[in-house]
């Protein structure tokens, strides 16, 4: 089987699932690195590991969904919940463009009250006042959220909402794109067709998007397999996803509770993202999830790309998983494993070599 | 002209590289090549096998006079936080491990300045009452030409002693690193790499096996790194007494030596298939959960490794410096781990007979 896959990776034909099922299932690891590595590195020949300088901020905590994996969460009006005001979100925009950020990440929860009326004020104020920022926030599931309580559909709100300033969409909430595993572990949330058309919407739209994956909770080694192919499908179909973003799920403060995922198992998920999804230019590691000394090994398994330094991170430290990263860090990190770190932009413009 | 395939060939035709090329393939790029390597030897060595052991450790004391400039355990005996444990909380806790499984106690301390020799004589005679059946691996080399000099005696005679006291094998701590001019501003006080591999080669004499480590990522060049290694492969071709070699991370957080941010995970796996290979006279190459971390620990079984430490109660040492890695891993967690990275685990004893493949 490793032969059939190497051969088909060679020539550049997509691995189909029962090859994909078996590198998750049945192959070593360091050969299903070796087959992303090879990817990775005639996607990327240049040798570079870029990274974002960005900052997540978490407008409000207060979500109907209570996702039963997320430690984040709060009732409206229970102890914790919190909205912020807009000078707060303004002030901690300068923060984040004095230190030469050019991506801000906005996502809460989904929150009863809050209609379009109140992002299309905001983002147009973020426009008005940090053009320079990329404007990549909100999900899917916020998207469709704000449209159902503003009585618009999401193609309105999502073009509302692009008018009013937001340049991206991130691709939170994609957790696991199978209904039965979604059903288990976020079952308020949107099932994987509402996820899908918001992507396909913001691509339509000529909005870049990325893609994420939860994983190591609920689902079965086929889910995630067949996550992978549903994102690849929607890419083949005129999808917009700039990467992919495979994460672990983090037990500490949750619901659901149990193990995290295992450093072979991160890394074999990760490497068989580079190879399901050729199709998708970039792949991210995850030192948000996986800590530093992970996300390095990581660009030897296919990653090229460490996403953000996140002057700010709350939704992933609430479950218990609380790592920090410098840009000194992160720069001293990736030349540690012998490639040219690069800073750059949401788009995956070269703003700096280092 | 030395390359990799130059290596690789060398090796799986069962060769034995020299410290250029351990060189070479420390600053060599491709990690993947390396833990393939580091991998196929491993597995003509020992298959599928992953061990593991279940055992405690005690650390009797943090009284050190040793100061090391790397080390956030010891305190001076009028320092806040020093202890000496005494010998029914010593005996207290190896009767606990007992009854969890346990088949090892490992014994490491401080060169406490007031202990007579008898204490540590009877430190071992409290913990082989409680069961004979604990093997009690104790003194790191440092302690034993410690002891020697606190008894008067010769390394030999205060090994005849000890071993007549219950002790079963050597752990290989206070190895550092070997290099005189890194030793000298790591630790000045303690022992030469010279004495550390004399006692090492009497204690292999006197019919004790032993571990051997190396503490990396500090101030070290990887041509020391080449150097300790070398010093080790030399000595165990000479004895075989050697069991297992455990590269340890340093930890930089509360340690006195502020080198680095701490060793990286590429640098880790690395450094332990870079190991496995150059050392083709050991065994046994082991990831140290404690100090890697366990994600790198497992990966790092796919590197070359076929030895995780014990489910490890209690260990003070590495997390005083900044491990931030559990107290504890269960023996459920250890086989849990081993079974996700595709390998088979083996709860084996301290002297590597295996006890229960899982």
């Amino acid at each position: 089987m490793l032969e059939r896959i190497t051969e088909k990776v060679a020539a550049g034909v997509p691995v189909d699932r029962e090859e994909a099922l078996w590198c998750l299932n049945e192959a070593d690891l360091l050969a299903v690195g070796r087959l992303a590595d090879d990817i990775r590195r005639a996607m990327h020949p240049d040798n570079c590991v870029s990274f974002v300088v960005d900052r997540n901020v978490n407008y409000s905590n207060v979500c109907e969904s209570k996702c039963k994996f997320c430690a984040f969460y709060r009732d409206l009006g229970a102890e914790g919940a919190y909205l912020l005001e807009t000078s707060e979100i303004m002030t901690k925009i300068e923060e984040l463009t004095a230190q030469g950020g050019t991506q801000l990440l906005m996502q809460g929860g989904l929150h009863p009250a809050l209609t379009i009326d109140w992002f299309e004020g905001l983002f147009r104020e973020i426009k008005g006042r940090f053009p320079q920022v990329q404007n990549h926030s909100l999900s899917p599931a916020e998207i469709t959220h704000i449209a159902q309580i503003s009585g618009l559909s999401m193609p309105e709100a999502l073009a509302r909402l692009k008018a009013a300033g937001l340049d991206s969409v991130p691709g939170g909430g994609a957790e696991i794109l199978v209904d039965s595993v979604r059903a288990e572990i976020s079952p308020k949330k949107i099932g994987w067709q509402g996820w899908a058309a918001v992507m396909r919407e913001a691509a339509r739209l000529g909005m870049s998007t990325t893609a994420t994956m939860m994983f190591g909770s609920k689902e079965r080694p086929e889910d995630v397999v067949e996550h992978l192919f549903r994102v690849r499908t929607l890419q083949e179909e005129g999808g917009s996803f700039t990467a992919f973003i495979p994460w672990t799920y983090q037990p500490g403060n949750t619901e659901l509770g149990g193990s995290r995922a295992s450093g072979v198992e991160y890394l074999k998920v990760l490497a068989l993202s580079r190879i399901v999804l050729r199709n998708v230019a970039n792949i991210q590691g995850s030192w948000v999830t996986q800590g530093a000394k992970m996300a390095q090994v990581a660009l030897f398994f296919g990653a090229n790309d460490l996403g953000g330094t996140m002057l700010e991170e709350n939704v992933v430290a609430a479950a218990g998983c609380r790592f920090r990263m410098s840009r000194d860090e992160m720069i001293a990190l990736i030349r540690g494993a012998g490639f040219t770190p690069v800073r750059r932009t949401t788009l995956y413009k070269v703003l700096e070599k280092y | 002209m030395t390359s990799f395939a130059s290596i690789a060939e060398k090796v799986l035709a069962g060769g034995r590289i020299d410290e250029a090329e351990a060189l070479f393939l420390f600053e060599y790029h491709d990690l993947l090549a390396l833990g393939e390597l580091a991998q196929t030897m491993n597995e003509r060595l020992n298959g599928r096998k992953v061990f593991f052991n279940v055992n405690r450790h005690i650390n009797h004391t943090n009284i050190c006079v040793n100061r090391c400039r790397f080390c956030a355990f010891f305190r001076t005996a009028d320092q806040s936080g020093a202890y000496l444990m005494t010998l029914d909380e010593i005996r207290e806790r190896a009767a606990e491990a007992l009854s969890q499984g346990a088949t090892e106690i490992h014994v490491v301390g401080g060169l406490h300045p007031d202990l007579p020799f008898e204490f540590y004589l009877e430190m071992l005679r409290t913990i082989k009452a409680v069961s004979p059946a604990l093997h009690v691996k104790a003194f790191t080399a440092v302690e034993i030409a410690y002891l020697a000099e606190l008894a008067s005696l010769t390394i030999p005679e205060t090994l005849t002693r000890l071993i007549e006291a219950g002790l079963g094998s050597l752990p290989g701590g206070g190895a550092e690193i070997f290099a005189p001019e890194v030793r000298n501003q790591l630790c000045p006080e303690k022992i030469s790499g010279e004495k550390w591999l004399a006692i090492m080669e009497q204690v292999h004499h006197a019919g004790l096996k032993s571990n051997a480590t190396m503490l990396y990522g500090h101030l070290e060049t990887a041509a020391d790194r080449v150097d300790h290694m070398r010093q080790l492969r030399e000595l165990q071709d000479r004895t075989g007494g050697f069991q297992v070699f455990i590269p340890l991370a340093f930890q930089p957080e509360h340690s006195q030596l502020k080198v680095g941010n701490g060793t990286t995970g590429v640098d880790d796996l690395r450094t332990l298939a870079v190991a496995r290979i150059y050392l083709d006279n050991f065994a046994n190459v082991k990831a140290y959960w404690v100090m890697l971390g366990e994600k790198i620990a497992q990966v790092a079984l796919c590197f070359g490794v076929n030895d995780l430490d014990g489910t490890v109660v209690e260990e003070r040492i590495g997390h005083e410096a900044g491990a931030e890695t559990p107290q504890a891993m269960s023996r459920d967690d250890i086989v849990t781990m081993i079974k996700k990275a595709g390998r088979i685990p083996v709860e084996r004893d301290t002297l590597y007979r295996e006890l229960q493949a899982y």
